[in-house]
């Protein structure tokens, strides 16, 4: 299978290493990945910020940089990020008057998954360890992202592909369900709510004994990870996809640092 | 050619208790400073929250009762003027009488002259949102007229002096032991050694209150329900404080809003399995009262409706938000959202807390009123309010939706753009494109420099400040991803497909 990647701009700019394990895991199944190089951000920020007309050519944009290439699907390692392709893109064209646009975005949006769904639902894997390689000897939590939760109802997907992972030891996060307050621009405009909510995520994170907390969308890896980091915490955050592409003799990074992604493997 | 004399211009939004007075990040700063209340909020919150969804998880038919729901309120909001008018009609016939109030200042004139006619200077209140949001309390005090909430934590908060949190559990934000000191400073005749204990404080209660029912010759009430193929109002309760005032006084004043109409009794039934499984968390609902106009010799023989429009008409005009309308308030939604645990009601100001207020408030108000544009911001967009509204309100795309008429609303208004403005200008030029995007990334380890050995950055300026009060940012990479794949890929570097079209340029 064609598959196109959506790195998303976060991942892009600030965790490189996330796409690079999402490239790893698609090839190391036979599949071949593509980079449509015109792609950027999916808008996401400005809709939810109230900018549809600032948003509107960004999310011109990744619909250009979609509908342009030959691919069989596309997958972002983001359940925001690809939430927002598919219900928001298709919003903005239409709120901003382009009907041609609107076709194209939902087009685009059709085809297009989160990294999880489409390793369970699509590629057919339900042994991380077996099927991937994966290996990963740590003491690890899983925080559902809410826009994967609730906008695109993956459901277990995440946490079953990570409890196949071999060496790993699972842990249950006690009201794993709970915002981690990040919100996008809200845990700027509201810092002290998003704070408090944090405090709390954090707070149960700890109560689980893991050595990283897990999960499948880097921006809410960043905040929680943030806050652990200021608290003085030996805890760190990483995204899935590192840890499915974690292998006995690649084992992904823990430290919580951005990988410097110009060696061969991750350190 | 006819002439309206008197039309007020369209849309007319209301007035009353609707307005944060202060912004919601002020407002909430201080009230997460109380730990008491956040222990208290916390407690009850997952209370209530765990006892819905095991009452809902009971009903194999859950979604499709929502669908039902959803679907039905819907129809209403389609054909409110024809329903409206069905409804006066059977009401009318049924020996009710009907009064139309444009905004809460008309309202609370039709109420107060109501009473007036009567003679009497005391009526009781059955729990009602809708006489809150008028704020009839106050106005009837200052015509010297006094008014006695009969529901428990209503009275709680009225003998305290203080405002609702919760549209339904309105003192969640006490604790038991709080009630026992409201109650032994301010309720008459209290036995002094009262004690916490729940059955105690309720006996108090009860006593405290059954002289009042036993001598109001006036009730006001709202109502949950009106039926407009037969002209019936329902109130549903669960302490039977309500049935009392519904049926013992001789005049009996409701106070309810356009938009809580059904058209059929049949729709009654979808309504009566959602709603009491999403409030209480109760299978059924205790104490459900109809009444279709005068019953002859059984209950109060002037009984009078107040149909209040009070922003409702304006809310109904925006087609993104008009399904805000469909609420029920059950509070469903703030038992859930994580910033309402947080902040407890207060912060929101307007009568309406929660995710439902944070744009039900300025659907009425408009956005501009007060403080209120900054409600629709009041929320991670975690989705929690959406999954267990039980007409299906899709809370979190009204408020993106209120965002963006709050942004539109504002440019080209402000002398010198905000930080946001300005940043989300530039961000759109970055971010819309990928050549542009892969230069910036080419910049970012310059950021490095500012994060020190550690490889965090611990502060960051301006608005990003409000980030780094409680949070670290690892220091970016050496290499984007894009950067590496181009490499590998030996593609041009920072490579574009097709150019920007002229009209897509930010």
């Amino acid at each position: 299978m064609r598959i196109a990647l959506f790195a998303t701009c976060i991942v892009d700019a600030m965790y490189p290493a996330t796409a690079r394990a999402t490239v790893k895991i698609l090839e190391r199944l036979g599949h071949e990945v593509v980079f449509p190089s015109g792609q950027a951000c999916c808008g996401q920020m400005h809709v939810n910020s109230g900018y549809l007309k600032e948003a509107l050519p960004v999310v011109a944009n990744h619909v250009r940089a979609f509908d342009t290439e030959d691919y069989d699907v596309a997958v972002a390692p983001s359940g925001s990020c690809v939430a927002s392709v598919k219900h928001q893109h298709p919003m903005v064209a239409r709120s901003c008057g382009d009907a041609d646009l609107e076709a194209r975005a939902a087009a685009v949006g059709a085809r297009i998954y989160e990294l999880s769904e489409l390793l369970v639902d699509v590629l057919g894997v339900t042994d991380a360890g077996a099927q991937l390689g994966s290996f990963f000897p740590h003491r690890v939590t899983y925080h559902p992202s809410c826009h994967g939760m609730r906008l695109l109802r993956l459901g277990d997907r995440q946490a079953r592909l990570l409890a196949t992972v071999q060496g790993i030891d699972m842990v249950d996060l006690p009201e794993a369900d709970q915002c981690c307050g990040f919100g996008g621009t809200f845990s700027m405009k509201n810092a002290d709510v998003s704070s408090a909510m944090l405090e709390d995520k954090t707070a149960t994170i700890k109560t689980t004994g893991a050595s990283l907390c897990a999960g499948g969308d880097a921006s809410c890896l960043m905040h929680i990870g943030g806050g652990l980091s200021r608290q003085g915490s030996s805890i760190t955050t990483l995204h899935l996809a590192e840890i499915l592409a974690s292998t006995m003799d690649e084992p992904a990074s823990v430290t919580g640092e951005v990988l410097v992604s110009t060696g061969k493997a991750a350190r | 050619m006819s002439t309206f004399l008197g039309m007020p211009a369209l849309p007319v939004y209301g007035s009353g208790n609707l307005h944060a007075s202060e912004s919601f990040p002020k407002s909430a700063h201080r009230e997460l400073g109380n730990a008491q209340l956040r222990s208290n909020l916390g407690h009850a919150t997952r209370t209530i929250r765990d006892k819905r969804t095991q009452v809902v998880s009971e009903l194999p038919d859950w979604e499709q009762l929502r669908d039902a729901g959803s679907a039905i309120k819907e129809s209403v909001m389609a054909r409110l003027p024809e329903l409206l008018e069905a409804f006066e009609q059977n009401f009318t016939a049924r020996g009710g009488v009907i009064h139309w109030a444009r905004d809460a200042g008309e309202a609370n004139r039709i109420v107060a002259g109501l009473i007036r006619d009567t003679g009497e200077t005391e009526v009781v209140k059955v729990k009602s949102m809708a006489t809150q949001e008028i704020g009839l309390n106050e106005y009837l005090e200052e015509q010297g007229i006094a008014a006695f909430e009969t529901d428990l934590a209503e009275l709680i908060v009225q003998l305290d002096h203080d405002k609702p949190s919760h549209i339904l559990v309105p003192a969640i934000h006490k604790n038991r032991t709080q009630v026992r000191d409201i109650f032994l400073r301010e309720m008459e005749n209290v036995d002094p050694d009262l004690t916490n204990e729940p059955s105690k404080l309720a006996a108090a209660a009860r006593t405290h209150l059954r002289r009042k029912f036993l001598t109001a010759k006036v009730a006001v009430s709202g109502a949950n329900f009106a039926l407009a193929d037969s002209g019936t109002l329902a109130v549903v309760e669960s302490e039977g404080n309500g049935r009392m005032c519904l049926t013992l006084p001789e005049t009996l004043i409701t106070v309810m809003g356009i938009e809580k109409l059904l058209p059929t009794w049949q729709d009654l039934e979808v309504f009566m399995q959602l709603l009491p499984r999403s409030s209480t968390g109760e299978r059924m609902n205790p104490y459900t009262s109809l009444w279709t106009g005068v019953t002859e010799g059984d209950g109060p023989q002037n009984v009078h409706l107040v149909l209040l429009d009070n922003g409702r008409s304006a809310a109904l005009a925006d087609e993104m938000g008009r399904s805000a309308l469909h609420c029920i308030r059950c509070s469903a939604c703030m038992n859930v959202c994580p910033v309402y645990e947080r902040t407890g009601g207060h912060a929101y100001g307007s009568t309406y807390p929660g995710p439902i207020g944070a744009i039900l408030s300025p659907l009425m108000t408009g956005i501009q009123a007060e403080e209120n544009d900054s409600l629709p911001y009041a929320s991670s967009l975690c989705g929690a309010c959406y999954d267990a509204c039980p007409v299906k309100i899709n809370i979190p795309d009204i408020l993106v939706h209120l965002r963006s008429v709050d942004v539109d609303s504002k440019r080209g208004t402000k002398k010198v753009p905000n930080q946001m403005d300005v940043g989300m200008k530039a961000a759109s030029w970055a971010l819309s494109s990928g050549k542009r995007l892969g230069l910036i990334e080419k910049g970012l380890p310059l950021s490095r420099l500012a994060a020190g050995p550690n490889k965090k950055i611990t502060k960051l300026p301006g608005i990003a400040a409000g980030w780094t009060q409680s949070r670290d940012i690892p220091a970016p990479p050496t290499q984007s991803f894009r950067a590496w794949w181009n490499k590998e890929h030996h593609t041009p570097d920072a490579g574009v497909g097709t150019p920007l079209k002229k009209e897509e340029q930010p």
